[in-house]
């Protein structure tokens, strides 16, 4: 086998291939078949397991696919220009990402809990949080920003892969409550739940991804670990992560692992509703790579220039996942000129709202933090708010004295 | 009242929270049959199921993540680390997560994960398997640190551990695992909080403050300082963090002299945290410096030399009579 080092130099031929014939080469096996549904051409495939699942899409919910991969994409545009205007510190762009994540967020049930980590915009809206909130923590205003119990989408996680085991653990908490409800025999039982871990091709390579796994393995927990394989962390090519195709890591645990095209987001959804449906099923765990492209830069902060050729980004955006499935609605005559207008004009709507309102999200006031660090009262929180009050209102007088002495014209 | 070690209290004081808590749970390696390598958990597999006695994978910061996702959904998990030495691999998820969650979802959402760690030197073991971290976890706000010293305070410490709502670390003196005493498991509840510390000894002419497997030493240099005609008021610290630094400044007052003894290395540790508090609120009650009697600012040294690291009587006495002498 020759050695394929990562390189920052772009041989021009092949996106995707390399990985796939290294794959076979360390593997001495083919590398698993990507489902794909919806092509870039915009037609419909089938697939013996996962047309079914496309099937029973309405033409009302391919529709609204469409629109929400349209909103989430003109919230992308307008966070990135509230972050070029100062409005916020960061911002983490989703662009290249929208079937991946509003096909998987749009297959889970109100009572499933997903465990994002930060570039998951796309599901937040799938589960109704509120866009201008999720603004939050990217304008400094506060390290969450809304409560997780209200959607069951947990808040923002940074440190990479840490929440992929807090999955696991709730949803052992998940079966723990189905055996407390058998064995209490309660009436009007609650709908089984399963539960989403999203993370990256980058993040796949922390040992709380591969603990994780072992976890969920081991007890079968009702978890559903979907791996955004955008292809960089940061500037960090996903072949100095893996060698072989993500999804195959999940053979070793012992549970389905399923490639699917990540810009595809009819397969993304039937992938997703057949895994989680295997989840709640108490058949346990199962990976799903989609295979997708962070189109823009990493954050705001990033040069994707720096290490990677503009032919990469445009073999890319010809794979558009909002291009192929607008080509198939019109094709079908699902939806039409006035139909596209419409979505257009709604994102402008949500886009205006989110700007007022990120605008008006209002800074803290320390005392917050102070409230918050423990639940239960602390003695050494309270001396340090005490301090702080005392201090705080000596300036108090000073601004006063200050204001007094402006006004009187000194 | 009961005698019993201080392992067989902190296993009752398990059994009680599994009997009581539907929703408690002990996670760890070898937790199961064996009971732990120390046995602390024996018996309560049989008792309570694998579910609620859960043998895991070896993976530290797998026990410690998972037990986080299951504090989310309700459950109240209690992990068992095997030794100090290798609670690290789960220390992200402790100090970047379970000590944060609380305030980073603006009081929303709790995760009471109790986390039990034997701790300290003095079993003559290898490395990795006698040191004490408690100084590391006590600098990141939103965790609790306590540390029974005793079978009474273990039996109930733990309890309350599990029904505090703020995620607990409990470190256990291994050393004293065989130590015995009485327990009053028929108390209502708990008679103290295990927040705040106990004078353990009166005395006049200085403080000696300790904290888990040195509150036997600390009594015993005490009660040799008697002999040469000096009072000493002993305080078993019982929590790291908070730290009850109004039971210590009130002592302060009352003697002038502090010493404040602990395994871990004295650099950057807890005791340098208490003597900076204490000469803020009792300096003009001082005497003499607040003096620190740790260990040496090197990895745990090998077993055969450990006598020489570990705080011991003679080193107590050593810092009481330079206090004694200003
Ligand atoms: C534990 C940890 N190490 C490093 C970082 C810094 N960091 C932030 S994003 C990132 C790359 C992540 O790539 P990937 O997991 O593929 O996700 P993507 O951002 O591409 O969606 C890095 C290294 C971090 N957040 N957490």
């Amino acid at each position: 086998m020759g050695t394929h080092l990562p390189s920052t130099e772009f041989d021009g031929t092949a996106v995707d291939d390399q990985r796939e014939a290294d794959a076979e080469a360390v593997m001495g096996e083919p590398a698993a078949q990507m489902v794909q549904l919806l092509g870039p051409d915009g037609k419909l495939g089938t697939d013996p397991v996962f047309s079914d699942y496309a099937d029973k899409l309405t033409p009302e919910a391919l529709r609204g696919l469409y629109a929400d991969m349209a909103a989430i994409r003109r919230f992308d545009v307008e966070a990135t220009a509230l972050q070029r205007q100062g409005q916020l510190a960061l911002w983490v762009p989703l662009t290249g990402q929208e079937a991946a994540q509003i096909g998987s967020g749009r297959a889970s049930q109100p009572q499933d809990y997903i465990f994002p980590t930060y570039r998951e915009h796309g599901v937040a809206l799938t589960r109704n949080v509120d866009l201008a909130e999720l603004l939050r923590q990217f304008r400094g205003v506060s390290n969450g920003g809304w409560n997780p119990k209200d959607t069951n989408f947990h808040l923002y996680t940074l440190v990479l892969a840490a929440q992929t085991l807090h999955a696991v653990g709730y949803a052992m908490g998940i079966q723990r409550d189905q055996k407390l409800a058998a064995a209490s025999n309660a009436a009007g039982r609650e709908p089984d739940a399963a539960v989403i871990a999203y993370f990256g091709d980058g993040a796949s390579s922390e040992g709380d991804v591969h603990e994780s796994m072992v976890f969920a393995s081991s007890y079968k927990a009702p978890v559903v670990f979907f791996c955004q394989n955008n292809h960089w962390a940061i500037s960090v090519p996903t072949n100095v992560q893996t060698r072989v195709p993500l999804s195959n890591r999940a053979k070793g645990y012992g549970f389905p692992g399923i490639r699917v095209d990540g810009n595809d987001v009819i397969a993304v959804h039937a992938v997703t509703e057949w895994a989680l449906e295997h989840a709640r099923q108490g058949k346990g765990p199962v990976l799903i790579e989609a295979f997708t492209y962070r189109v823009g830069a990493h954050t705001t902060a990033d040069d994707p220039t720096k290490y990677r050729q503009s032919a990469e980004e445009d073999a890319w955006r010809a794979k558009d996942p909002l291009a192929r499935l607008e080509k198939y609605l019109r094709a079908e005559g699902l939806a039409d000129d006035a139909y596209f207008a419409k979505v257009k004009a709604d994102g402008d709507e949500l886009a205006a709202y989110v700007r007022r309102t990120a605008h008006d999200l209002e800074n803290p006031d320390i005392r917050q933090a102070f409230a918050s660090v423990y639940r239960e009262a602390h003695p050494l929180v309270a001396e340090e708010l005490a301090w702080f009050e005392e201090y705080s209102a000596g300036f108090a007088g000073e601004e006063e004295s200050a204001g007094q002495a402006a006004k009187a014209g000194h | 009242m009961t005698t019993m070690t201080i392992a067989k209290a902190i296993n009752e004081g398990l059994r009680a929270t599994l009997a009581a808590h539907p929703k408690s749970l002990l996670m760890g390696e070898d937790i199961g049959p064996l009971g732990g390598v120390y046995r602390v958990t024996d018996g309560l597999i049989g008792e309570f199921g694998p579910d609620r006695v859960v043998d895991t994978p070896l993976a530290e910061s797998g026990i410690i993540g998972t037990a986080i996702g299951l504090a989310l959904r309700g459950y109240s998990p209690v992990c068992e680390i095997q030794f100090d030495g290798f609670v690290f691999p789960g220390f992200n998820q402790i100090t970047t997560q379970l000590a944060k969650i609380h305030s980073r979802s603006n009081g929303n959402l709790s995760v009471p994960v109790v986390i039990r760690i034997p701790y300290g030197g003095g079993i003559g073991s290898i490395e990795h398997h006698s040191e004490s971290p408690e100084a590391l976890f006590a600098h990141t706000a939103g965790l609790r640190i306590i540390t029974p010293s005793n079978p009474h305070d273990a039996y109930w410490m733990i309890q309350q551990a599990v029904e505090c709502q703020d995620p607990v670390i409990v470190f256990e003196p291994k050393r004293r695992y065989w130590l015995k005493g009485d327990v009053d498991v028929e108390a209502p509840g708990p008679s103290e909080d295990p927040f705040k510390a106990h004078v353990l000894r009166e005395g006049t002419d200085a403080t000696v403050v300790a904290y888990g497997p040195l509150v036997p030493v600390a009594l015993a240099a005490a009660n040799a300082a008697e002999e040469d005609g000096r009072s000493i008021e002993v305080i078993d610290l019982r929590s790291i963090s908070p730290i009850d630094f109004d039971t210590v400044t009130a002592s302060v007052r009352k003697t002038g002299r502090l010493i404040v003894t602990h395994e871990a290395p004295t650099f950057g540790g807890i005791g340098g945290e208490i003597a900076a508090r204490i000469s803020e609120r009792a300096f003009h009650s001082l005497e003499a410096p607040v003096i620190r009697v740790g260990g040496f600012h090197m990895p745990y040294p090998v077993a055969k030399v450990e006598e020489d690291y570990l705080p011991d009587i003679d080193r107590i006495l050593e810092a009481l009579d330079r206090a004694l002498s200003y």
